[in-house]
């Protein structure tokens, strides 16, 4: 990957190697050699498709109230409702099939884990690419307000925020952008720092390209590696992240499906041993951030060699 | 060493000055309190009056000098739920959270060493490998589900531990504390173990990167070409090492298992200032709100603070360097 890196070209993937493989192909190939990897993929895009098609495969419109009787209340999982259907995995005090929730609350976690990510790290790291390139006064003030974002844990940043805002999942993405920016802007800027003095940037600049056009087309893709694994991890934290504070009744409004509230639900019957409204959306939410998880575990061994060994 | 103290000193204040104006701004920005303090029939004159004799009719900038001023002398008003001073109902919280961060960073400790040392001297062994696999998975886990998980295994199936309270508070030459006694420990147990297995993936990975760094170098090859039982070796040489990545990653996590206490004090029902501020977002109890965050940043600062300063102690090229930026 060395090579590409000080080649002139502004992406990596139309890149040949000596051996005639793209280097997207090579890296393609190697992070499916890894089985964890592998299983991670499939089970997050049966998620991603579970999630999608949830209005056309669940077996119930969990949050449309016509659709909810009260006497189908907290039933056991196996059990069967006053239609006499399966419900497998049971149902909350409001009747409520919990496996049709799941679905449903997982389109609201990748929703908000993959729109507030991809704003986020957009915005981060042109900030900080743009702080990386201009340096001085611009620079320092950038990097002075990024560490102040950091020093402060992210839960408590959108705790608070969501106090001001108010309930919502448009307000919950908002969040969790704010919460989030500053990592993309440090990594943006650390990567640029590096490229920037390397000779294609040097090409580029004798060619008189235009700063936006040198930042934008050539120093960007080769700055993406590490925004990419950030990128990765940081969706699997914001979909937790959007949990633990629907969790704690700052998060999505009551109308809305979300995991964290269902779990929420749950909570005072699981004293009495009702487990299943708590437990089985946990275990839904803990495969999906653990599958993204895996794949940005295994992303960051195959988009940096030096890492691997 | 001096100019240093004072330049970080100086970074630390604009760090608290900063955060108390967007604390400012944002409590501002959350709504009217001479709307929710005046009675609810209050005339257009009432409610002058209330402004006035709240500061609201001061310019915004006057406002937050009023508000800094008052902040510096502990003053963030009366709390609207328990008629206490705010910063007190904060305060009275802190001693709960200290021992439940304290408890959860000693078992992150006892916990991820062990298992990172053996992850770092045997990395291509089956155990090794499912160390760092279950690493990945802790980092996965949501930690207010885990914390119903553990509620649900060891108090409502096994009914090992209470689900949820503080238990008594022991006293030993003056100083409470619920690590005092046996009911104190046992309501500690389940939140704390929740509260550090959070931690506990971050540490297995510093501590095993840090074994795999020191077992190459000389003084460990010497050790053993001496002829020391691979115990000692183990126990004394490679410990003593790993401790200094492990002892600095926990002390900058400090701050957030303070802050991640939170979640864990609203599943276990534990009074702490955690929870303290869940509720007051709740009860919209504004000058808790305040006072928790001053609080809890003001701590973060100093944590962050101390850390660097002994760095730049231990370590000369830090406060050369910041000397000269």
């Amino acid at each position: 990957m060395g090579e590409t890196r000080a080649n002139p070209a502004p992406a990596d993937s139309g890149t040949i190697n000596s051996d005639g493989q793209s280097l997207l192909s090579l890296q393609v190939a190697a992070f499916f050699a890894s089985p964890a990897a592998t299983l991670a993929t499939v089970v997050l895009t049966l998620i991603i498709v579970g999630a999608t098609l949830a209005p056309l495969i669940a077996p119930q419109h969990p949050y449309d109230l016509a659709q909810l009787d009260i006497m189908n209340g907290m039933l056991a999982p196996g059990a069967r409702d006053g239609d006499n259907r399966l419900l497998l995995l049971g149902t909350d005090e409001q009747g409520r099939d919990i496996l049709s929730a799941i679905l449903f609350g997982l389109r609201t976690s990748l929703l908000v884990g993959v729109v507030s990510t991809g704003v986020a790290c957009l915005a981060g790291s042109a900030i900080g690419i743009l702080a990386a390139y201009f340096g001085g006064r611009i620079d320092a003030l950038t990097m002075r307000i990024v560490d102040l974002q950091l020093s402060v844990p992210s839960i408590l940043v959108a705790l608070v925020l969501l106090a001001a805002f108010g309930r919502g999942v448009d307000k919950v993405i908002l969040a969790l952008i704010i919460v989030q920016w500053a990592y993309y802007a440090r990594a943006a800027r650390g990567a640029a720092l590096v490229e920037r003095n390397k000779e294609y940037i040097e090409a580029a600049r004798s060619l008189e390209l235009s700063n936006l056009q040198i930042m934008f087309t050539h120093l960007l893709p080769n700055a993406l590696p590490p925004l990419i694994v950030i990128a990765t991890a940081q969706i699997a934290h914001a979909i937790a992240l959007e949990a633990t504070l629907s969790f704690l009744g700052a998060g999505v409004p009551v109308t809305e499906p979300s995991l964290g509230m269902l779990i929420a639900s749950g909570y005072n019957y699981l004293l009495s041993g009702q487990y299943w409204v708590s437990t089985y959306p946990g275990i839904a939410l803990v495969i999906a951030v653990g599958a993204i998880n895996l794949m940005g575990d295994r992303l960051r061994d195959v988009l940096n060699p030096r890492l691997a060994n | 060493m001096f100019a240093y103290i004072i330049r970080r000193v100086a970074q630390s204040v604009f760090v608290l000055f900063s955060i108390a104006l967007l604390v400012f701004l944002a409590i501002y920005a959350i709504g009217d309190p001479v709307i929710t303090l005046a009675p609810q029939d209050a005339t257009t004159a009432e409610l002058e009056a209330t402004a006035r004799r709240l500061g609201m009719d001061r310019p915004l900038y006057q406002q937050f000098f009023i508000f800094l001023s008052n902040a510096a002398q502990g003053d963030f008003g009366r709390s609207f739920v328990y008629g206490e001073p705010a910063l007190n109902v904060v305060l009275s919280r802190l001693p709960a959270t200290l021992e439940l961060a304290l408890f959860a960073a000693f078992l992150a400790v006892v916990i991820g060493v062990p298992l990172g040392m053996y992850a770092g001297l045997k990395p291509d062994s089956a155990g090794g490998k499912s160390i760092m696999l279950g690493s990945i998975l802790g980092f996965s886990l949501p930690s207010f589900w885990q914390g119903l998980m553990l509620i649900l295994l060891f108090a409502v199936v096994l009914r090992w531990l209470p689900a949820g309270g503080r238990g008594d508070v022991g006293s030993i030459w003056g100083l409470q504390s619920s690590f005092f006694t046996f009911d104190g420990i046992s309501h500690l147990l389940l939140p704390a173990l929740n509260m550090a297995l959070f931690k506990v993936a971050l540490i297995i990975r510093v501590a095993r990167a840090a074994t795999r760094e020191t077992i190459g170098q000389d003084f460990m090859l010497f050790a053993r070409a001496k002829g020391l039982p691979p115990t000692r070796l183990v126990g004394v040489h490679l410990l003593k090492n790993i401790l200094i990545p492990v002892v600095t990653v926990l002390g900058l996590e400090l701050g957030s298992l303070i802050a991640f206490a939170i979640v864990t004090e609203s599943v276990f029902a534990y009074p702490g200032m955690g929870k303290l501020l869940v509720d007051s977002i709740g009860q919209l109890d504004r000058p808790v709100i305040v006072a928790y965050l001053m609080a809890t940043v003001l701590m973060f600062v100093v944590i962050n603070l101390i850390v660097d300063l002994l760095y730049a102690a231990l370590d000369p090229r830090i406060r050369l360097s910041g000397g000269e930026a």
